[in-house]
């Protein structure tokens, strides 16, 4: 039997192992074949209740590979290591946010 | 006295040829139902349609004086189609239609006593269930429907791409406010969203509504500081008059809960549109629980069909609402229940007989509701919940959650990691379907506390009969 240790969490798929780059790449390509348009967020220490996240650049609509945003995640990252970066999706035609996933955690994890 | 022919003319008329018209085109306007008649020996069919749409609309056993001072014509409800349902004895689908003006505005109450009143206990039929509704948009568009809709709890709540993880605290009855408190923490801090309230608890002596409250915020509040995501629970407002339904509901929203819970079929359609409409004007989300529909919907040919209460509900207003899971211990068959989850949450549904939909519905933009599944579903379900329900979906585990070895937050833990994980499969493009229980397992190899939990629950099935089929 074992006390779960206290730890914070960042939504979407922040209860698995962190994503490696190549599992990212397979979370974008869902994002770009449901037809949503991709965007990456930052934040250095998000609360629960900040639902807006500093957006990097604008959405990018034009992404037609998840090379392409990947390389925008990447470009994040290394300008905002400190920071909390997640991945999110929007859906014009239902007219609202659909995904979020987090992709980089400057702390260390448990899993 | 003597009767000139100039007067009125008593007597006991005929339905049939009043009420019984099939070559009436039903109107963009009209409001349809489909209901599934089993006369008595003896009573022809058309005589039967007849008699439910008389008596669910303007009919009255004998003719009086005073209807000729009226337009019979624009308020008489029509059969206009009869046909044997396959594979049953003197069975058949009637089909209604009702005029615009025979309903109030914004009034399930009114809309159900005129549609399922006295007609159920009419005594030319043996048995009589309300198959399907068709709600024209004229007549929708008197309704608030969900305080929030799907979009907005997302939103609200900052939860995307993934169905909602919700558990009842368990025992229902007996927990001091303070045990129950804690009984929330665990659950939340684990990686739950949602805990919720017993359909049974309301304000007994063991635990006054108030005292539950309070421990349950502050347990709330905790959860969310130390997970760092939003948490909620679904606070029973359901009380025995209005006023102390509004009490309590306007008390949570004064200590910040973001959802309280009503039962909308013991609570009655009346308040439970006041609340939804006071949930609306104060942002605070409103979970909806269903007791008392099995007693409703369960018989075949008697009754009114759930997936007729699931678009009262949406009309009356709710932004969640328990709709079965399919898989656990209270078996649904799966095309009728994802027929009944399509009226909830999507914005138009086609005609479809074999999912039970008598009639295209068009919500005209009316928010969705939340199809909730809860009961006897643990984290080896979760491969199957995630691919019928899809996202757009709260998937409560109770004994799934609070059964752990290890208790309430390790068994959050699993059931959120068993989600994540079929989640990030599906999105990768496996299928949940065929390769679930491997991605259960590979998930386990990381996680001690969904090994646990699926060391404990992997003998359990549950193997019911569905009860509900065409």
């Amino acid at each position: 039997m074992k006390t779960l240790p206290k730890e914070r969490r960042y939504e979407t798929l922040s209860y698995l192992p962190p994503l490696t780059d190549q599992q990212i790449a397979k979370q974008v390509q869902y994002i770009l074949d449901q037809g949503y348009i991709p965007a990456v967020e930052f934040e250095e220490n998000p609360l629960p209740s900040d639902h807006h996240w500093t957006l990097w650049k604008l959405p990018l609509f034009n992404a037609r590979s998840t090379q392409d945003v990947l390389n925008e995640v990447r470009e994040c990252r290394g300008e905002n290591s400190n920071c909390y970066i997640r991945v999110i999706g929007f859906d014009n035609i239902k007219q609202c946010q659909t995904v979020s996933f987090i992709v980089h955690k400057p702390g260390a994890s448990r899993y | 006295m003597v009767q000139s022919k100039a007067g009125f003319e008593a007597g006991v008329k005929d339905y049939r040829l009043t009420y019984y018209t099939p070559d009436y085109t039903p109107k963009d306007t009209d409001l349809l139902a489909c209901f599934r008649m089993t006369p008595q020996p003896g009573v022809p069919p058309e005589e039967a349609g007849a008699a439910v749409a008389a008596e669910s609309s303007t009919g009255t056993w004998t003719t009086v004086w005073t209807d000729n001072l009226t337009d019979l014509d624009r308020y008489k409800g029509r059969c206009y189609d009869i046909e044997p349902v396959a594979n049953e004895d003197n069975q058949y689908f009637c089909f209604v239609a009702y005029p615009l003006d025979l309903f109030e505005e914004g009034s399930v109450t009114n809309m159900l006593t005129s549609i399922v009143g006295n007609v159920f206990g009419f005594k030319a039929l043996r048995a009589l269930r309300l198959e399907d509704l068709r709600i024209p948009v004229a007549y929708l568009k008197t309704f608030q429907g969900p305080p929030h809709g799907i979009n907005v709890e997302r939103d609200k709540l900052n939860k995307y791409g993934r169905p909602l993880l919700g558990c009842t605290i368990k025992p229902k009855l007996g927990l001091s406010a303070k045990n129950y408190g804690r009984a929330v923490y665990e659950c939340l801090r684990g990686g739950l969203d949602f805990t919720k309230d017993d359909e049974n608890i309301n304000s007994q002596p063991f635990m006054r509504w108030r005292d539950r409250f309070l421990f349950v915020q502050e347990a709330i509040e905790k959860a969310q500081a130390e997970t760092n995501e939003i948490k909620g629970h679904y606070l029973n407002v359901t009380a025995p008059t209005l006023e102390q339904m509004m009490q309590r509901a306007e008390f949570a929203k004064e200590i910040g809960t973001p959802i309280i819970m009503h039962d909308y079929l013991t609570g009655g359609f009346t308040a439970n549109t006041t609340l939804a409409r006071w949930c609306q004007d104060n942002g605070v989300l409103l979970h909806i629980h269903r007791a008392m529909h099995a007693v409703i919907d369960r018989q075949k040919n008697h009754g009114i069909h759930f997936r007729v209460l699931a678009k009262c509900l949406r009309m009356s207003g709710g932004d969640h609402l328990h709709s079965g899971t399919v898989v656990g211990k209270l078996e649904g068959e799966r095309g009728i229940t994802m027929g009944f989850v399509d009226l909830m949450r999507e914005d138009y549904v086609e005609e479809d007989r074999s999912r039970g939909i008598f009639f295209t519905q068009d919500w005209a933009s009316m928010p969705g509701v939340m199809p909730v599944a809860s009961g006897g579903i643990h984290v080896w379900h979760m491969p199957a919940l995630v691919e019928i329900f899809g996202d757009d979906s709260c998937l409560q585990f109770g004994g799934g959650t609070l059964g752990h070895p290890w208790g309430n937050a390790p068994g959050a833990t699993a059931n959120r990691v068993a989600l994540e994980a079929c989640i990030q499969a599906r999105n990768e493009g496996r299928s949940l379907a065929r390769e679930g229980n491997d991605v259960i397992r590979e998930a386990a190899r990381w996680s001690p506390e969904l090994a646990a939990a699926c060391e404990l629950w992997k003998e359990i099935k549950f193997e019911f009969e569905a009860m509900d089929t065409l």
